[in-house]
């Protein structure tokens, strides 16, 4: 079924492409004509080259072929491989974006269970505010807002760039913390909303009754007992929280000029480059569809009464 | 009323467990009036609309063309909240910026409404091959990030506020069609539905007159928290500088035009920023107010 999902994906993203107004390569080839640098013969040639004298169906086709091949076809901006610049800029959104997933998921879960256990007090009453203005919060704005303060006012934290962790990690540390909140943030609220009512669902369940009469520990009831059914919807949110973060960190890498695949696509946009606009969101969806299955297999392996034929 | 009740066999059950009765209206009214969040999210979105509508003379300063002389103020009693660089009053352009956001969220919804509501019933109510084709179709659109499926469109059509609105409407679409396909499914089930089938009515008339109406509520109920998401995604596409196109005044392009004088007038950026996340939470207060005041599932508990 994910692989009918992917087909269609490719259709969207193809068809979204060639309702451009006019010619893909008109728009970029366009001003080099005017400055005298390229003729239109030149420009007839190129077309060729891209491919785009061809009918519709067969640049499809061709697209398609070079996909299933690995190949993603070559950026007309960078004149390089999409593969190779991808390639490039992935590790980059991949560390940025796994950091922030890994924190948003275990700091939601966590916040989200503190206010369910401890309902009521101002414990709870500092979570859940905490997480209904956190979803409110342009992301944006909060990066703007953390480069003033962090940045230039106290002046502690670096505030654009990327450094790899493996030239210099503490320089990688200190860059990286403010995208990594500002990415974090607006999930872990999502996340934080959904454990909280999860568990208060749970524990209302007459098998925690059970286990607080046998006299267990509180600590024992929750951890053991109401933590793992409560945590069934809370995977869901997950997987659209893993989606939220690949899709904020197209803002977050423009805010913190951040070589990653989100700039890329931001640059290619303005570029007018459709061959990396296309292969870049195929390559994305495709995370996304893959993510969404391992949610749908780790529900049958946190609740053994969902199970798959 | 109670009286009668205790004849009845719910005499049977414990008292306490009997939900008053309590009319839809006012049960309505109590827990989504008397609630201060709630309340509050009203009130900030009552101001916005009040803008919205009288932006022409409660802006003190035309918000598109300023005066040269008075680039860059600081925040004085002249300009509450400054000027940017073309001398242009940030909070006269914030007021307009009401405008952007009440037209894209509330077009946005109602046409995504209208595409991805009667698909999903349809998928939903048909079943068998309507239902895969629609519903494999909304699954590929729901393999992009949200926003990125807005960019990606909103590149393709060019900014401005009515291809943003487009972009961001077919985004939505998906998200309708699943729920509304999911409460089809469950609300098809019913011996009402079955009673309407067996008096021959047609599947138009069965659809429309009683799965629709039966789904009316949790649809309110989303679209007021969609408008949340829409207004976060539409600054969002602003500030990338793919959204609403210069000289329009929203606030996601403002908050990205003051970045370059941050460090002289963060206000600038501050301003319009907190604009965004206050509107944004009022929606997300007053959706989940209407949810808890039109969930028949917490009736008597609420």
């Amino acid at each position: 079924m994910a692989v009918v999902t992917l087909w269609l994906v490719t259709l969207v993203v193809f068809f979204a492409m060639r309702l451009l107004p006019g010619d893909p390569l008109i728009i970029f080839m366009g001003e080099s004509v005017q400055s005298g640098n390229m003729t239109t013969e030149q420009l007839a040639k190129l077309r060729v080259e891209y491919g785009l004298d061809k009918p519709l169906v067969v640049q499809y086709l061709t697209w398609i072929a070079g996909l299933v091949h690995g190949n993603l076809g070559t950026s007309i901006h960078y004149h390089e491989d999409v593969g190779k610049l991808m390639a490039e800029r992935f590790p980059i959104t991949l560390h940025l974006g796994l950091l922030a997933f890994l924190i948003e998921a275990t700091l939601g879960v966590l916040l989200g269970l503190v206010a369910a256990v401890r309902r009521g007090t101002w414990v709870d009453v500092a979570a859940t505010t905490f997480a209904n203005i956190g979803v409110c919060v342009p992301v944006f704005w909060l990066g703007l807002l953390l480069t003033y303060f962090f940045g230039l006012r106290l002046g502690l934290l670096p505030i654009a760039g990327y450094t790899s962790p493996f030239d210099d990690f503490w320089m990688s540390t200190k860059q990286i913390i403010m995208p990594v909140v500002c990415l974090a943030i607006g999930s872990m609220s999502f996340t934080a909303r959904q454990m909280r009512s999860s568990m208060l669902e749970v524990v209302r369940q007459d098998y925690i009754r059970t286990a607080w009469s046998k006299g267990l520990r509180e600590r024992t009831i929750i951890l053991r007992h109401a933590l793992k059914p409560s945590l069934i919807p809370v995977i869901t949110v997950l997987g659209i929280s893993a989606a939220m973060v690949l899709g904020g960190s197209v803002l977050v890498e423009t805010v913190f000029a951040i070589p990653g695949v989100g700039r890329l696509l931001v640059s290619s946009i303005f570029a007018q480059d459709y061959v990396v606009i296309q292969s870049g969101t195929f390559v994305i969806a495709t995370i996304i569809i893959l993510l969404n299955l391992i949610v749908d297999i780790s529900y049958g392996w946190i609740d053994p009464r969902i199970r798959y034929s | 009323m109670s009286q009668e009740r205790l004849t009845g066999p719910a005499a049977i059950a414990d008292i306490s467990e009997i939900p008053p009765v309590v009319s839809e209206w006012s049960r309505f009214q109590r827990v989504f009036f008397q609630r201060k969040l709630v309340m509050f999210g009203l009130a900030v979105l009552l101001v916005v609309v009040f803008c919205a509508a009288f932006a022409h003379w409660l802006a003190p300063y035309d918000p598109y063309r300023g005066n040269m002389a008075d680039s860059l103020v600081q925040p004085c009693w002249k300009y509450l909240l400054g000027t940017d660089i073309q001398g242009r009053d940030t909070l006269s352009r914030m007021i307009y910026g009401c405008r952007t956001v009440l037209m894209v969220g509330f077009i946005t919804v109602t046409v995504a409404a209208i595409i991805g509501i009667p698909l999903g019933l349809m998928a939903g109510f048909f079943g068998g091959i309507s239902n895969m084709i629609i519903m494999r179709a909304m699954d590929a659109l729901m393999g992009f990030p949200f926003l990125l499926l807005a960019l990606l469109l909103s590149a393709v059509l060019g900014g401005g506020i009515q291809n943003v609105i487009i972009a961001l409407s077919i985004a939505l679409v998906p998200g309708y069609a699943r729920v509304m396909h999911g409460l089809t499914l469950s609300i098809k089930e019913n011996d009402y539905i079955l009673a309407e089938r067996a008096m021959g009515a047609s599947s138009r008339r069965t659809m429309f007159g009683h799965v629709l109406p039966n789904a009316l509520a949790p649809m309110i109920v989303l679209a007021t928290a969609q408008l949340g998401i829409l207004i976060l995604a539409e600054a969002g596409l602003s500030y990338l500088g793919i959204g609403i196109k210069p000289p329009g005044a929203a606030w996601g392009s403002m908050v990205a035009d003051g970045y370059q004088y941050l460090l002289s007038n963060p206000v600038l950026s501050f301003a319009p920023g907190l604009a965004i996340m206050v509107v944004v939470f009022a929606f997300f207060m007053v959706g989940d107010g209407l949810r808890d005041a039109l969930d028949p599932r917490l009736r008597g508990l609420l």
